[in-house]
């Protein structure tokens, strides 16, 4: 197959494809993840149904993100992928097992011999997610400062380990604003609370970290002409916690009104750091070692994938949408007759 | 210990661990969606029982089978970088395609299959139950594609030391594709019927013979009465194009070390690399030549030929020797049991017995039919192209020691959680269930 776009361009359409997938991933399975984390801080053993309920139909499409983003960087950047990988050796290893524990957790719960079965899968079930989501953080952060060996690039990543955790618990708990009701909701309300001040924070230590440790990022964001083109993303994502904090102190409106809008805000909140993030590294894949042209699989093959992809990839939002209405509105009970 | 292989232990471990799952959601797949057609053609309440019995399993093994492909998917990179940066011109749109066109398909109309019974109407269900089963079985293709291509490579050149693809088609239709995907397939299907029937019969063992238990149960011997047999048919072919691609691997599985005509088709021997001759050898002469040639005294190459570049010969020789007799028994077993079947209408207790001893023989058999191919194909990753060697990554043995052994610790509880929720689900089904409350406004 011969290329149909420069070769110049398919890195960069291929990175921004993987950065939708991650973005996507931790949109998605963030708030599985933080559901998961939040198991403990339920009521009773109904709430902590409800709460499974509501992921139960999407966790396993969420996952396929995840799938797909480091496929796309196999594939795409296969020597990239080689150094990521086994760079994160042992974290990358904390994350899978984390990730078999939540998802099956999430069947042998369902099918458990009798309560005391059942609370220990749910123990699997926090573990997992817990286990997922800090190393996913502690891999964030070793990856910002581009793998860095001093023992201060070591507490950026302990302190993102914390982080993002706390973040998934936050669009989590907005997720549970909107797919609950009654008791279950008053506490996701507090849940969402509690945690919208550690995730500011989470926000500003990034953003204040990354351009000092990196002359190269300082320049991105404050020399001319960008400091002015960029100067709306820091001003949105402040008006965005601030009216989220708003909204959160009165909530349960009447008639249940706004209930979507925590969870659409936590996503652009995630949107918006992300697309900060990716400003910040490109155009490296691997901070300051690997750009996306030096990185790149060969033309042909990424064509090849690059048609496969525009098929395919508006058909799979279109069967994740018919599954989310499907799915939509408050949790029901979910079995299988 | 050597990291290389460590590192090979780990993924073979969780490719052997993964394998177990798809194994049987691949044929279960469409079994279920087979249970609702009929029930839909005949209304017997019967096919639905079934059907409700099974896709819990089909849930449960799905789920496994899931996390296990995540964490394949990060150990090509983190155990065989090489594989990518020498194959992943070829190997990268294979699973690409597999993503795209299998995982999210197979993800979502999973939860519309399993929690969509009483949202959706009926036709979209039996829609979404065909687009699981259709789901499982791309991802089997791709993924036998690409490793049918590692075992036989077509359709592409190697500049400066990387592959690079020169024509799709041969790259897809590779030599040994046809016969793998086959072989596979049948197997899936030879583990779901022996799965099925084993379970019931341990059913009807117990005295529990809810509606639905001969249904499976009867399903489960035809598939095997008529896929056993036919197995032996594909296994054989898969067997021949091996010969003409892959000499090496067909002289380690008859521990044949000197090249000759005349060779015995051996039944039991001990394999002694040190000595390059087997030990207590008992074999039938001249079969092996038969098989493989088609005449008696046909000429067979010996490991001899191939010394230093044919794969440990032990391994592969005795798990061809313990898949063939699974699939020998399977095929006595099948025909058996479908003639008193179709002769008496009922099985006789030894019988019941036998196959429930046998519930779990499509993953023993699956099993060995991948050390086969797979240690066969050794020293070689991508054969004649790339060593397993060649791929290993920079990771310290340690690191993947105490991987290894975090991996091997929660495979065998999961294992054991599994087979243990598989009983527990046949054992509490007997019991009735809940009539269905009624529907909750939106």
């Amino acid at each position: 197959m011969t290329p149909f776009l420069p070769p110049d361009w398919l890195p960069v359409i291929f990175a921004a494809l993987m950065a939708a997938a991650v973005l996507a991933y931790v949109v998605l399975d963030g708030f599985d993840l933080g559901v998961g984390i939040l198991l403990p801080a339920a009521a009773d053993e109904g709430e902590r149904d409800r709460m499974i309920a509501s992921i139960g139909p999407f966790w396993d499409a969420n996952e396929t993100w995840l799938v797909l983003g480091v496929g796309l960087l196999l594939v795409a950047f296969p020597t990239a992928h080689g150094i990521v990988l086994t760079q994160l050796y042992l974290a990358v290893a904390v994350m899978l097992a984390g990730l078999i524990l939540r998802g099956v957790a999430f069947e042998f719960r369902g099918k458990a011999a009798d309560r005391r079965d059942r609370r220990r899968w749910e123990a699997a079930f926090f573990a997992g997610s817990l286990l997922a989501a800090a190393s996913q953080g502690w891999m964030l952060g070793r990856y910002i400062l581009g793998f860095d060996g001093h023992w201060q690039a070591y507490a950026f990543a302990l302190m993102a380990a914390i982080g993002l955790p706390i973040a998934y618990v936050f669009i989590a708990a907005a997720w549970l604003i909107w797919r609950t009701e009654g008791a279950l909701q008053t506490r996701a309300i507090r849940w969402c609370r509690l945690s919208l001040g550690p995730v500011a924070f989470g926000i500003l230590l990034v953003s204040v970290v990354t351009p000092l440790v990196s002359d190269r990022i300082f320049d991105r964001w404050f020399s001319l002409p960008y400091v002015v083109l960029l100067a709306p993303l820091p001003a949105a994502t402040l008006a965005l916690i601030l009216g989220l904090n708003a909204v959160l102190r009165h909530m349960p409106y009447p008639g249940d009104a706004l209930r979507h809008l925590p969870f659409w805000g936590a996503v652009g909140l995630f949107v918006l750091s992300f697309t900060g993030l990716a400003w910040s590294f490109f155009p490296y894949v691997v901070p300051e070692r690997l750009t996306l042209w030096q990185a790149a699989a060969a033309p042909e093959s990424l064509s090849l994938i690059l048609a496969g992809a525009i098929l395919v990839l508006p058909v799979i939002l279109a069967y994740t949408v018919l599954a989310w209405r499907i799915f939509g509105g408050k949790v029901r009970e979910l079995r299988y007759d | 210990m050597d990291p290389i292989l460590l590192a090979r232990i780990q993924f073979a471990a969780n490719v052997s661990f993964h394998i177990l799952f798809p194994a049987i959601t691949i044929a279960l797949g469409w079994v279920l969606l087979f249970f609702k057609l009929r029930f839909h053609a005949t209304g017997d309440q019967r096919w639905m029982e079934a059907y409700f019995f099974w896709v819990k399993v089909f849930a449960l093994s799905f789920a496994l089978g899931v996390v296990s492909g995540i964490t394949m998917s990060f150990q090509f990179g983190t155990n065989w970088p090489g594989f990518m940066e020498k194959v992943g011109n070829i190997a990268g749109p294979l699973l690409a395609y597999e993503v795209l066109t299998a995982f999210f398909l197979e993800a979502t109309f999973l939860a519309i299959m399993l929690f969509g019974f009483r949202r959706v109407p009926g036709w979209l269900h039996t829609g979404a139950t065909f687009l699981v089963a259709f789901g499982t079985t791309m991802s089997a293709f791709w993924i036998i594609v690409l490793n049918s291509w590692m075992h036989t490579p077509a359709g592409f050149e190697l500049r400066e030391g990387v592959a690079h693809a020169t024509d799709w088609l041969a790259i897809v239709f590779n030599p040994s594709m046809p016969y793998r995907l086959a072989h596979m397939l049948i197997a899936s299907a030879l583990t779901v019927a022996f799965l099925m029937a084993g379970i019931s019969a341990w059913r009807l063992l117990r005295g529990d013979d809810a509606p639905g238990v001969r249904t499976a149960l009867r399903t489960g011997i035809i598939m095997a009465a008529v896929l056993a047999p036919a197995q032996l048919v594909v296994g054989d072919l898969h067997g021949l194009n091996t010969l003409a691609h892959q000499p090496a691997k067909i002289a380690a599985i008859e521990g044949h070390w000197q090249t000759g005509g005349r060779v015995p088709l051996l039944l039991f021997a001990i394999p002694d690399e040190a000595a390059r001759s087997n030990r207590l050898e008992v074999g039938i002469p001249g079969l092996a030549s038969l098989i493989l040639t088609h005449e008696w005294d046909g000429v067979l190459r010996g490991l001899d030929d191939f010394r230093g570049e044919h794969p440990p010969v032990a391994p592969v020789f005795f798990a061809f020797r313990v898949m063939v007799g699974t699939g020998l028994l399977m095929i006595a077993m099948g025909l058996a049991c479908a003639f008193l079947l179709w002769r008496r209408g009922a099985l006789p207790r030894p019988l019941l017995r036998g196959l429930s001893l046998m519930t779990f023989s499509g993953w023993v058999a699956t099993l060995a039919g991948w050390y086969v191919t797979e240690i066969g194909r050794q020293p070689w990753l991508v054969q004649g192209v790339l060593t397993t060697a060649e791929a290993a990554g920079p990771v310290a043995g340690g690191a993947i020691a105490s991987t290894l052994a975090m991996y091997l610790l929660l495979y065998a509880l999961l294992l054991a959680a599994y087979v243990a929720a598989i009983y527990r689900l046949a054992g509490k089904a007997a019991a009735p269930r809940p009539a269905p409350a009624a529907l909750p406004a939106e």
